[in-house]
């Protein structure tokens, strides 16, 4: 491996820790969309901060540009304040003309020099080791490298230092306004971060690969866990997998690495969309069925409690044909009610037992006490589905 | 009898662009009452609360609590925000939702430390919710978050608390468990607000009540002023409708 490409994915991989640590909030906050505004967003603030620095590394370029960032959001948030249109709208209305903006810009004055709308876009990763940082004659490794290795710093800095209050402010900013905690200097800080880390990533990465570097690790994650330090955690690590993976896909295929990396990145959501232990697809499905197998054990229940005079309404054949259940449903709730010792059964006649004639008659008490409710407490203390 | 006043309210007015949503309030709540605010949908009664804790900014009048501006006397109160406020879904568990309320005495920065978890467990332990104390907040029923919420705020160990809806979409079982150590508060010379919905449990639970609708109607003990008169000044003459109405869960 090159000195080139392990730069490369050092690089990547950076970007990809500074970005999890604001993506994760801004998932949580239900406002990933804002990403997509922000990172089109800078362009005029970048064009304008190149004429003014001429130098595209520049720190006073990147804060110039993260504040038309911030402006982006000030902007959204004035013209949904006017309930005039709702946020998704205000969104949609503010970026693209802030974007075409900086397109204008740049036809008019900047055409001569590496600043050019597809750079914005996709960035050039395989380009970035190219463009060294001099001191005093010295090769200090690539700019990119420096750049986002810096603002990984001051956000980890300002995670380690604010993170009850980001948290408090995320979860319940009522709260958090009344203990004096005030959301609304978290909500800019994070929008400024979010902004600063965008333009420090543009250069070497493009707009797209931020956006999907800040949302899709942090959506996977969620899914994994219900922690936010690990959800932090794990945002971080599933993103530098995807940029190493990505940049090696990207070498096979000869193909963008930007590109490569967002497929790894769709590919690991998906992956886990499906698989995820609690809140998979499949796991998802799997609990429903347990539930609608444990509402026909209770209306079965209750159905033999109302009959215990009558036979015929208790025969297993009764269960196929009366009830109106599918055999396979109807073998799965008498299973369960076996196991859990509430019924018993005598030449296919079927009568409860002591414990389902007390479970039966708490499930009723309870119901009608509670209306609404759900029966969890109960199922607990009855180890339905524990065997 | 001269109680101390634990709120005073003067003039206050609130609107959302411009429409009214709470008229030139005035109120004085004593110290050591357990008050309900009543009134219809709409009425404002989120809006007095959330404008007491200075989270909505009035347009004129002015929030005394013991004499002194809300900001001066944030350690005095305790906020229980309604429960569909917030998301339930967010990756954290009941301990650490309870140890919020130990972030306004930590003020910025400051983490929370062997004294605040103490404080937070015990807290647990009285709301029933101890064993509970690991679970992932989504997965607890609707009355076990209320009572997480309320940990939250018995934590906070205030002279005030305020509730929006405690009791909203909660079980029966939960509704009694939370009334208790409402009344245990006030036992102990705190002062309970709490907004409420349920006419009929007014005189059972309440000894204060608050009529509200835009405008204040009536406030003062239960057994004096909750009456068909302020019932129908407040609700209107169908407020019989609202008395037999159940909260929707």
């Amino acid at each position: 491996m090159s000195s080139a490409q392990l730069e490369i994915q050092l690089i990547a991989s950076l970007v990809a820790i500074a970005c999890a640590i604001p993506g994760t909030f801004l998932v949580l906050r239900k406002m990933a969309l804002i990403t997509d505004a922000i990172s089109h967003a800078i362009l005029p603030g970048i064009v304008l901060g190149f004429f003014i620095t001429e130098d595209l590394s520049s720190p006073l370029l990147i804060l110039l540009a993260a504040l038309s960032g911030v402006l982006t959001v000030i902007l959204v948030e004035f013209i949904q304040k006017t309930k005039l249109v709702k946020e998704d709208t205000a969104i949609g209305l503010v970026f693209p003309v802030l974007f075409s903006i900086g397109v204008i810009l740049i036809a008019q004055h900047a055409n001569d020099v590496h600043l050019d709308v597809d750079a914005v876009l996709v960035g050039e990763l395989a380009f970035a080791p190219f463009d060294r940082l001099l001191l005093y004659q010295t090769d200090m490794g690539p700019k990119a490298l420096w750049i986002i290795g810096s603002i990984l710093l001051i956000t980890l800095g300002l995670l380690i230092t604010f993170f009850k209050e980001l948290k408090i402010s995320t979860f319940d900013a009522g709260l958090a306004a009344a203990l004096g905690l005030s959301p609304v200097v978290m909500h800019y800080g994070l929008m400024t971060i979010a902004s600063i880390t965008t333009v420090g990533a543009f250069d070497a990465v493009g707009a797209i690969l931020v956006i999907a570097f800040m949302i899709a690790p942090a959506a996977t994650a969620y899914l994994l866990t219900n922690d936010l330090k690990k959800m932090l955690f794990l945002a971080a690590i599933l993103g530098v997998i995807a940029a190493i993976s990505g940049y090696w896909l990207a070498h096979e295929l000869d193909a963008s690495i930007a590109g490569a990396i967002t497929t790894v990145l769709g590919l690991i959501f998906l992956a886990v969309y499906l698989f995820a232990p609690q809140k998979g697809y499949f796991s998802v499905r799997y609990r429903q069925r347990q539930q609608r197998i444990e509402v026909s054990l209770l209306t079965f229940l209750l159905h033999l409690g109302n009959h215990t005079d009558n036979t015929s309404e208790r025969h297993l054949q009764h269960l196929y044909e009366h009830i109106n259940w599918q055999k396979v449903r109807a073998k799965s709730v008498v299973n369960l009610a076996l196991k859990n010792n509430m019924i018993q059964i005598d030449q296919d006649i079927i009568s409860l037992t002591e414990k389902g004639h007390s479970f039966t008659k708490e499930a009723i008490d309870y119901i009608v006490t509670n209306k609404n409710a759900e029966i969890e407490n109960m199922k607990d203390r009855f180890f339905l589905f524990r065997g | 009898m001269s109680r101390k006043i634990a709120v005073q309210i003067d003039d206050l007015t609130v609107a959302y662009n411009y429409k009214p949503v709470l008229w030139d309030i005035d109120l004085s709540i004593p110290e050591g009452v357990l008050m309900a605010i009543v009134g219809p949908n709409g009425a404002g009664k989120s809006t007095l609360i959330k404008s007491i804790l200075d989270i909505i900014k009035p347009i004129a009048g002015s929030v005394k609590i013991y004499g002194k501006p809300y900001k001066k006397q944030r350690a005095l109160v305790a906020y229980v925000p309604q429960k569909g406020s917030v998301d339930w879904d967010f990756p954290t568990t009941a301990f650490d939702v309870v140890m919020m309320g130990t972030y306004g005495s930590l003020g910025w920065i400051k983490r929370p430390g062997q004294k605040e978890k103490k404080a937070a467990l015990e807290a647990l332990e009285k709301v029933g919710m101890l064993s509970f104390r690991n679970r992932q907040i989504s997965q607890l029923s609707g009355g076990q978050q209320q009572r997480v919420f309320l940990a939250r705020a018995l934590v906070q160990n205030a002279a005030i608390y305020f509730m929006d809806e405690p009791f909203q979409g909660v079980d029966a079982t939960t509704e009694k468990a939370i009334i208790n150590i409402l009344k245990a508060l006030r036992k102990a010379g705190k002062t309970v607000i709490v907004v409420h919905h349920d006419l009929q449990t007014v005189p059972e639970y309440f000894d204060w009540v608050t009529f509200l609708n835009v405008k204040k109607i009536a406030t003062g003990p239960v057994k004096d002023i909750f009456n068909d008169d302020n019932l129908t000044k407040t609700y209107g003459i169908n407020y019989k409708v609202a008395l037999n109405q159940h909260p929707s869960p």
